[in-house]
């Protein structure tokens, strides 16, 4: 398809899609925001101001302050960067390794493709967010290892959707002519048959995002992920919660609802994705 | 002579993203009761959404925008949905090309003609089994009690027809439409399932519609024909009349372009017998589930010449074009490409032999051969870049093997889905000329285009033989295409071949039961 033939189909999609759109409009701006958030307040996420502890939401903290009075509003924002990059970092290793290993097996399959789908089966038959929190557990408390886990437990799903997508092209004419063309295996799965999986990994890239998000919250939350006084929504809710019943509900509201509201953006945004390419809407 | 089903003006259009397009520009026609009506056209030229709007079965996007259909003298294009189901399935039954796609795959195949049966009429479930059992044995299915609980995978494509046939003649309708019913059979099948469809129709003194893109199949089989271009009907005739005196001039495009027993090609008889190029013997290959696929082949081709591969499907044609193609391993045997034996480099590892540039297929499906991430210009450039070319002069040499297939380099930029089935079939020959092939293995390249161009592609490939002394290697279950093509040709049963020689004097007098009875099937006209 062509670059204008495909921005002309996106813009169609979503005119036709509100909601996706809405959803777009606001992964971008939930982005944008982790990306510039120290230059959108003054206020810096770590620095305590035991005088102004506890304060409700009012025109010079828009979203309240903490026990230690620093600036809820500013520490959702550092946490949404921390948390968007762990998500996208998990997300990008568990889609490479999956995809190149799902599509190896899916082109070859024999005894290759059964060993590595019963390993898949393996990693699978465990609740994922207890073998999340197993290996951060094994692995120590640091970022990289929450990347690592929430890449493993996510890689199963990538490594079977890969294979199946690879395997039903695998006969196809395309092949067969590329294989004609003198290009070898190696070529035939990366350059041909990987980039026709790719749309359609799209879509699980974008659901994936939303659902590694709460990974890493949850984690936080149980005190798995990293450690206070580093702003986390799973940490800052964890913290908040404490206060909740004494009514100081801000400290919970705006890391609660930054997480959901990026969980449901990317979940929107991968159900927008696959309208769009879905070649039924392609008339 | 009162109409049975009359279309007066018949517009219809289909919302698409474009816009509104229209599909049926004002079409009429009319068929008596017991009439034989034949609708031809190539692909686009409305002959499915006219059977489709008289039964008011068009989808979502399409829509009737003016005309009248008028069944026995009622106009039901407005009908209502209460009055459309009475009418359909009882009085006008519809069978469509992909039998098998049309039934459903978890009921087993009596069940289905039993609920067809009941939905019309009042029968109690031991008598509707009875008249299933009955219809059955009048399509001629063998073993119908066995048969009534199968499924439809456990049946041939030939064998899902005459289910089909039999489920729409259950209820006695007065008009039976067939949307190109033999398409992608066997011709021994397709010759089975016309036969059956024309006597069921004299007997019980039905009215048949046949769509169908086969101008000689329609006129054996019809009364009149119609013929049909771009959402209007051009011309309609009596066969022998189209045939003979064809008054439009689409209709003279079409009587041209369908391959006839005597038809020819300007080159084809320019037989060098150069010096051997392709020498197989004893091949062999079984499959997995232990059937044998090939079964002791041998055959040879010289240089510059045209060998034709003929058969049924499950007949071998198709696998012995991979082995030879070097995609696909034999179990036994040698193929020889000139002194080299290219059989014993095993399929995986061809693409780096030196051969591999000297040995290139088409194939059967041009949409599907083309991997719809890449330009026509990748797609040709592709073997080139892979098999050794100048890289400085790529642009060049792909301009140039593009303009010999006669593809516009204008088009070079272009993605398959926005090319025609013609273009993407030239696409398909320029890679494989790309590489500079000494053999071309042609599976099929035609079969899934319209006639029209159809013709354009074969005498495209005939002058490209002619001028760069190529060998082909011409797969195909038409035997009037391969007469046209090739000098010699193969013919081929159950993987063994049955039949071989010059293919005037094979087609004039076959030596084995097998292929008298192919070349008696081909739909022909007789005037």
């Amino acid at each position: 398809m062509s670059a204008s033939g495909q921005t002309a189909h996106a813009l169609y999609v979503l005119r036709a899609n509100r909601i996706s759109s809405a959803a777009a409009v606001l992964a971008v701006l939930l982005v944008l925001t982790a990306v510039f958030g120290p230059m959108l307040t003054q206020y810096d996420p770590l620095a305590s101001d035991v005088a102004h502890a506890l304060q409700p939401p009012d025109a010079n903290h828009w979203a309240g302050t903490d026990q230690l009075g620093r600036d809820v509003l500013a520490r959702v924002i550092a946490a949404g960067r921390l948390d968007y990059a762990i998500a996208a970092a998990a997300v990008f290793l568990s889609f490479v390794i999956g995809a190149v290993i799902g599509g190896a097996c899916g082109f070859r399959g024999g005894a290759v493709d059964r060993w590595v789908g019963r390993i898949v089966d393996v990693l699978m038959a465990f609740p994922l967010f207890v073998l999340a929190m197993a290996l951060v557990a094994a692995l120590g408390n640091r970022v990289e290892n929450i990347v690592t886990a929430t890449a493993i437990i996510n890689l199963p799903f990538y490594i079977r959707f890969a294979r199946a997508e690879v395997a039903v092209r695998r006969q196809a004419g395309w092949v067969e002519a590329a294989s004609a063309s003198g290009n070898g295996p190696m070529r035939i799965v990366l350059g041909f048959l990987l980039p026709n999986v790719l749309p359609a990994m799209s879509v699980q890239i974008s659901l994936n995002l939303g659902w590694a998000i709460l990974n890493a919250a949850g984690l936080s939350f149980i005190g798995l992920g990293v450690h206070p006084p580093t702003p986390e929504w799973g940490i800052m809710v964890a913290e908040g919660a404490r206060f909740i019943t004494v009514g100081h509900w801000w400290l919970v509201a705006a890391p609660g609802l930054a997480l959901m509201l990026s969980v449901l953006c990317f979940n929107l945004l991968g159900d927008g994705l696959r309208d769009m390419l879905d070649p039924r809407m392609r008339t | 002579m009162s109409a049975l089903l009359r279309v007066e003006d018949l517009q219809v259009s289909f919302a698409t993203r474009a816009g509104n397009v229209k599909a049926l520009h004002g079409v009429n026609l009319e068929i008596a009761a017991g009439e034989t009506l034949g609708i031809v056209g190539e692909s686009g030229s409305g002959k499915s959404v006219t059977a489709l709007a008289a039964l008011r079965l068009l989808d979502r996007a399409g829509r009737i925008d003016g005309g009248r259909i008028l069944w026995r003298g009622e106009d039901i294009a407005h009908a209502s949905r209460r009055r459309l189901h009475a009418l359909r399935g009882a009085e006008i039954a519809m069978i469509f090309q992909n039998p098998r796609a049309a039934l459903n795959p978890i009921r087993s195949v009596g069940a289905q003609i039993i609920d067809a049966l009941r939905a019309h009429r009042s029968l109690s479930h031991a008598a509707a089994a009875a008249e299933a059992l009955e219809a059955l044995r009048q399509v001629r299915i063998r073993e119908p009690e066995r048969r009534m609980r199968a499924y439809p995978h456990e049946l041939s494509g030939g064998m899902c027809q005459r289910v089909m046939i039999a489920m729409a003649m259950a209820c006695k309708p007065a008009l039976l439409i067939a949307d190109e019913p033999t398409t992608g059979l066997d011709v021994t099948t397709q010759k089975a399932v016309m036969d059956l469809l024309g006597e069921l129709t004299r007997d019980h003194a039905m009215a048949l519609i046949l769509i169908t893109h086969d101008l000689a199949l329609a006129a054996q089989h019809c009364r009149r024909v119609t013929v049909m271009e771009q959402g209007r009907v051009v011309e309609t005739a009596a066969p022998a009349t189209l045939f003979t005196a064809p008054a439009h001039p689409y209709t003279q495009r079409l009587v041209a372009a369908s391959p006839t027993a005597t038809s020819t090609l300007p080159h084809r008889d320019s037989r060098s017998a150069g010096p051997q190029l392709l020498q197989v013997s004893h091949l062999t290959k079984r499959f997995a589930d232990g059937t044998l696929g090939v079964d002791n082949v041998s055959f040879t081709i010289a240089q510059g010449e045209s060998l034709g591969l003929v058969g049924e499907s499950g007949s071998g044609k198709t696998t012995i074009s991979r082995l030879v193609c070097r995609l696909m391993d034999a179990d036994s045997g040698e193929i020889r490409l000139g002194a080299a034996n290219i059989g014993a480099v095993p399929a995986c590892d061809f693409y780096r032999a030196p051969q591999r540039r000297d040995v290139q297929i088409v194939f059967q499906d041009a949409g599907e051969s083309l991997n719809p991430r890449f330009t026509a210009f990748d797609a040709i450039a592709d073997p080139l870049l892979r098999l050794g070319a100048d890289r400085s002069r790529i642009k060049q040499t792909v301009a140039e093997g593009a303009i010999r297939a006669g593809l516009s380099p204008d088009l070079l930029g272009r993605y398959p889905h926005q090319l025609s089935g013609g273009q993407k079939a030239r696409i398909g020959i320029a890679r494989a000329l790309a590489s500079q092939p000494k053999l071309l293995v042609l599976d099929e390249p035609t079969a899934a285009l319209d006639v029209s161009v159809q013709a354009v592609i074969l005498e495209l490939l005939d002058r490209l033989r002619a001028e760069q002394g190529l060998a082909y290697l011409f797969v195909s279950h038409d035997l009037n295409v391969v007469r046209m093509l090739c000098a010699r040709l193969i013919v081929l049963q159950h993987g063994r071949i049955v039949e071989q020689g010059d293919a005037q004097s094979v087609f004039r007098s076959p030596q084995s039961p097998y292929t008298a009875e192919l070349v008696a099937c081909i739909p022909r006209f007789a005037l």
